[in-house]
Formats: structure tokens, C-alpha cells, sequence
């Protein structure tokens, strides 16, 4: 169970999150979708632990998260950023090796635990063949999914079900590979228990693999509930401000109300 | 499927490396303008007063290949730290400005001073350098919780640039004998001429490395980003710090045994990467020993190429390690 109370956050007293309170029960995949700028991204980080908010606070099963000491926390939560470049050209299983750092000592080499763990990773993203190929040489599809390999690396273990983090896990990509995501999501959900929060502008992508959605506008929750409650076209109109009618057609018949 | 670690395969090379080394430091001290015979060197019916090929090999030239071991292997180590820490191939460990403090501390010395002060040039170079790396951390900390990598390059870079103009102040003041002694230090020279400086570098050197093995896994994960690598559990301002520090103090600790070598800590840590790749537990300790012997190398030739006159080390560095990186970066592209 992650809970955000009453998180706010600015860059350079520009407000980004203000007075944004959540509950994300354990085994939800939870969308928060809201237009460019809207302060998806930085809502997620503050979720994360990555960032302190300027007031409130978030707790991930009644402890404070930023309380938690880092590599803990890094076994419970990971997060995935929407782009990620590398200094270096690093292979694809050396990328998703990096995801265990949390679970090994200061000199510790990774052992065949922290190998099957990165291999099941790579296989649950389809990205096992890639294994060998330099990070750099692969297409932002490919990236992707190696990053969550590597993050569902990092969260794999011995504990209380995790949570992934996926900051829009579908911009700039394109259809076929938007479908496959939504696929991966819920095939980790279902497969692996794991918690998910992603964020997204996309209505459809929203609709299509979340259980519970919030609307974020200008770092302000604007509604917060089920799918079906939250993701009707009023909504979702106010949301991006555009007419109601335009949004219909992109939500699915059940629970719209149009 | 089972999978051995990607990092098992390549230790045979930095085995390799380490045998190169070595190699070089045992080679080197043979080699010169006065051919000398090992054995005779090694021999104990001879007197050591008596004996010139111990003389040789013992005072001239191995504390020479000893020297360039040391100084070779800790630029390219701080090659790597640096690289790693600024998130790019092409840092050197002389783009944050140490190289620059170190060089105006032993400019002063030489100028106003080296005979009254305790260690003479080596121990001003290394004052110098510190004063540069404090200046920089200052600058680079000064606000944010963390180091800004951006504010620590433009830093450097600006410091560089001041250093330099004070550097070329002190030599117009200093007369023509210092002017050609400050000249000489500037092109970087390995002619030691005894084991005092080595061991004297050597605990700074030590305090350095133990710094780099800690950071040789946390450097792999700056890699993909600072934000990225606390999420994985990296602790990222302690890594910063640590590796600016101990990379500057490594640095630090070289040039005032050699000077300003050019071209060993951004060439070395470039080709180790073509073979073994990028990750820092391998390419860490590759670099130091392969630096090792390149040095060790470099400085052989520097000592035949015009025998029995001895060039300073780093002309060699440079013409042999300039069109050879042109060369890799033209075959990349």
C-alpha cells in the first residue's frame, strides 16, 4: 500500500504538485493521466522516494518512504524514466545487471541468483535474444522494455509484492509497440503480482489496462476512482479541456455514459 | 539457460594488462643508450660501488620505469573516475582544472622559491592542486544539496583557462634560467632520479585507489543517469564526491612526480573500453595496469628516439597519442 498525503512539490516556486493525496492498494495498476505539464512525471518521482516534497508526505505501508533506507526502498520500488541514455556503451544484460545493485554487497559479484533473475526479467519482457546486443544499437522499443527488465530485476525478491513505477511507458511509440506494453503490463500484474503506477496522456492506453485512473490537471487531482467512474467523457473533456463529445469516441463503451 | 557473468569473461584481459606491466617494468631498465647485461646487474662477486650495470639498472633506470609505472596507471585510473563521473569519454583528468593548480604550485616554486621549501617543487605542485580542487568543489556545491556535474565541468574548464593565464604571468616574471627549468616541468619528465618521489606519492596514490575500487560499480550505474542511479539504490552524492576527490587527489599525486602528462588518461581508459567494454570493475583496474606499461613504454622511446639525448616523456605521449586517437575516432565515425 503507497499513500501520498497531501504532497506538494515546485521547481523554483513554480507549484508543479499541489495538495495531491492518493491511496495506490497493493496489486493495482493505477493510471495517472493528465495533459503535458500537468506534473505527471514529478508526481511519480515524489511516489518514488527519488524526490522530497516540499510539504506532505508519502508512506509505503505505514512508514515514512523517505525514512527508508535507500537500497530497502530500491528493492521495493523501482521506477522507470521515459527516455535513458547511457554514458557508456553497456550490453543489454549488463544494463539489466545494474538492477540488482540493491541486492549485492560492496564488492559482491552477481551470482547465478541474481543471473536467473536478470534472465527471467529479460524473457518476461521478450528482450531475452537481445542479451548480448550493445544497449545503444537498439530502437526506443527495445530500450524500454530492456529498462523495465532491469527494474523488475531490481524488485525481484523475497518480500511484500513491489512496485513499479512507468513513467509514460507509451509516448512517442507506436501503435504495435503501445499495444505490446499494455500487454506487458498486465501480464506482469497478473503473472507477478506487481503493483503498477504508470503515467500517461494517452485516454485509450489509460482505459485499456488500468484498474483505478487519476486525472491530474495543472498538479491538482481533479477525480480519483475506478476505471469506469473516473474515465467518463465529462471527465476527461474537463481534463484536456477539449469538448466532451471530441473524447468520447476514444473511451470505451462500458462506463462512459454517453 | 544458464549465464556466466559478462564480467568473468573478459578477466583473462585484464590478467593480460597486468602481465604487460610487468612486463615493461622489468624490460624498460634494460633498454637504453649504455647497453647493460641483467645478470651482471643482479651479480654479487661484484661490489654495488663497483658494479655499473647495477648502478644503471638500479639508480637510473628502474626508478625511472617505476616512476612512469606510478604516474601512467594512476592518470589513466583518474581517466576513468573522471570520465565516469562527468558521464563522458572524453574528460581527461586534467579537464577539471587539477593539472592547472598543480602547474601554476610548481610555476611558483620554481620561480620564487623552490630551494627554502620543504619537497621543493613536487610538494608546490601538489599544494597547487589542491587549491584547485577546492576551488572547484566550492564553486560546484555551492548551490545544490549535491555536486552539479555541469557547474563542476564549467569550473574546471574556467579554471583552466584563469590558471593558465597566472601561469604565464609567473613566467614573466622569472628569469631565463627558471623560465627553461618551469618549461621543461611543463612537458612533463619522468627523470626522477632516485625513489623518494615514488614513495612519496605512493600513500596518496594508495588512499586514491581504494577509493576507486569502492566506486567502480556506482560509476557503472551513473552511466545511466544520477536520477536513475538512486532509484537503484546508488548513494549518488557520496559517489560524486568520492570520486571527485579521490581522482583529483590521484591526479594530483602523478603530476607532481611527472608533470603534466598528456594523452595516457583519456587514450588508455579508450582502447581498454574497445576490448572489454564499459563496465568499471574491469575497465578500472585494466586501465591502471595498461596505462602501467603504455607509460613504461612511451618513456623507453622517449630515452632511444634521439640517444643518448632523453626527450621528456610527454612529447612522446603526445605525438604518439594524438594521430593515434585521431585515428580511433575517425574509424568509429
Amino acid at each position: 500500500m503507497l499513500t501520498a498525503d497531501r504532497l506538494t512539490f515546485a521547481y523554483d516556486r513554480t507549484p508543479v504538485v499541489e495538495d495531491v493525496s492518493l491511496r495506490i492498494g497493493s496489486g493495482a495498476i493505477v493510471g495517472v493521466l493528465g495533459p503535458n505539464g500537468s506534473g505527471k512525471t514529478t508526481l511519480l518521482r515524489l511516489l518514488s522516494g527519488g524526490l522530497a516534497p516540499a510539504s506532505g508526505h508519502v508512506e509505503l505501508d505505514g512508514g515514512r518512504i523517505r525514512s527508508i533506507s535507500r537500497r530497502a526502498l530500491a528493492r521495493r520500488v523501482a521506477i522507470v524514466p521515459q527516455e535513458t541514455s547511457l554514458a557508456f556503451d553497456y550490453s543489454v544484460i549488463e544494463v539489466a545487471l545494474m538492477g540488482r545493485y540493491p541486492h549485492l554487497g560492496t564488492f559482491e559479484i552477481e551470482g547465478p541468483a541474481d543471473l536467473a533473475a536478470v534472465m527471467g526479467a529479460l524473457e518476461a519482457t521478450g528482450t531475452a535474444a537481445l542479451a548480448d546486443r550493445q544497449f545503444r544499437t537498439l530502437s526506443g522499443g527495445e530500450k524500454q522494455r530492456v529498462v523495465i527488465a532491469a527494474a523488475l530485476a531490481q524488485i525481484d525478491g523475497e518480500g511484500p509484492p513491489p512496485i513499479l513505477l512507468l513513467d509514460e511507458p507509451t509516448a512517442s511509440l507506436d501503435l504495435k509497440y503501445q499495444f505490446e506494453v499494455a500487454a506487458l503490463v498486465r501480464r506482469l500484474h497478473a503473472a507477478r503480482g506487481i503493483t503498477i503506477v504508470l503515467s500517461t496522456h494517452d485516454l485509450r492506453f489509460a482505459a485499456s489496462v488500468c484498474t483505478q485512473v487519476v486525472l491530474l490537471s495543472r498538479g491538482r487531482v481533479l477525480a480519483d476512482g475506478s476505471t469506469s467512474e473516473v474515465l467518463t467523457p465529462a471527465l476527461a473533456g474537463k481534463l484536456f479541456d477539449v469538448d466532451p463529445s471530441l473524447v468520447a469516441p476514444l473511451l470505451p463503451a462500458t462506463g462512459a455514459s454517453a | 539457460m544458464t549465464r556466466a557473468s559478462p564480467l568473468r569473461r573478459h578477466v583473462p584481459v585484464v590478467l593480460a594488462c597486468f602481465g604487460l606491466m610487468v612486463a615493461a617494468i622489468v624490460t624498460a631498465p634494460l633498454v637504453g643508450s649504455t647497453s647493460i647485461s641483467l645478470s651482471r646487474a643482479f651479480s654479487r662477486s661484484v661490489p654495488f660501488a663497483d658494479n655499473v650495470d647495477a648502478q644503471i639498472f638500479f639508480i637510473a633506470r628502474l626508478p625511472r620505469a617505476l616512476a612512469a609505472a606510478l604516474v601512467g596507471g594512476t592518470l589513466a585510473a583518474a581517466g576513468v573516475v573522471f570520465q565516469g563521473l562527468l558521464r563522458n569519454p572524453l574528460a581527461t583528468p586534467y579537464t577539471l582544472g587539477v593539472s592547472a593548480g598543480a602547474s601554476l604550485g610548481a610555476m611558483l616554486a620554481i620561480t620564487f622559491g623552490s630551494t627554502w621549501m620543504i619537497g621543493g617543487v613536487a610538494s608546490a605542485s601538489l599544494a597547487g592542486a589542491f587549491v584547485a580542487v577546492a576551488v572547484v568543489f566550492a564553486l560546484a556545491s555551492a548551490r545544490h544539496r549535491g555536486l552539479s556535474t555541469t557547474v563542476l565541468l564549467l569550473a574546471g574548464v574556467t579554471l583552466n583557462a584563469f590558471f593558465s593565464a597566472l601561469i604565464l604571468f609567473v613566467q614573466y616574471l622569472s628569469d631565463f634560467a627558471d623560465t627553461f627549468r618551469a618549461l621543461r616541468w611543463l612537458m612533463g619528465d619522468l627523470d626522477v632520479g632516485s625513489y623518494t618521489p615514488i614513495l612519496a606519492a605512493l600513500p596518496l596514490v594508495g588512499v586514491a585507489f581504494a577509493g576507486f575500487a569502492w566506486l567502480a560499480r556506482p560509476l557503472n550505474l551513473l552511466s545511466i543517469g544520477p536520477e536513475a542511479a538512486s532509484s537503484r539504490g546508488v548513494p549518488v552524492e557520496r559517489a560524486h564526491r568520492v570520486a571527485f576527490f579521490t581522482a583529483s587527489l590521484a591526479t594530483g599525486a602523478a603530476v607532481s612526480v611527472g608533470g603534466p602528462i598528456g594523452f595516457v588518461g583519456i587514450i588508455v581508459p579508450h582502447l581498454v573500453r574497445l576490448v572489454i567494454g564499459a563496465d568499471h570493475r574491469l575497465v578500472l583496474p585494466a586501465s591502471a595496469f595498461f596505462g602501467a606499461a603504455f607509460l613504461v613504454g612511451c618513456d623507453v622511446l622517449a630515452r632511444l628516439v634521439l640517444a643518448p639525448l632523453e626527450l621528456p616523456v610527454g612529447i612522446i605521449t603526445a605525438l604518439v597519442g594524438g594521430p593515434f586517437f585521431l585515428w580511433l575516432l575517425i574509424r568509429r565515425a
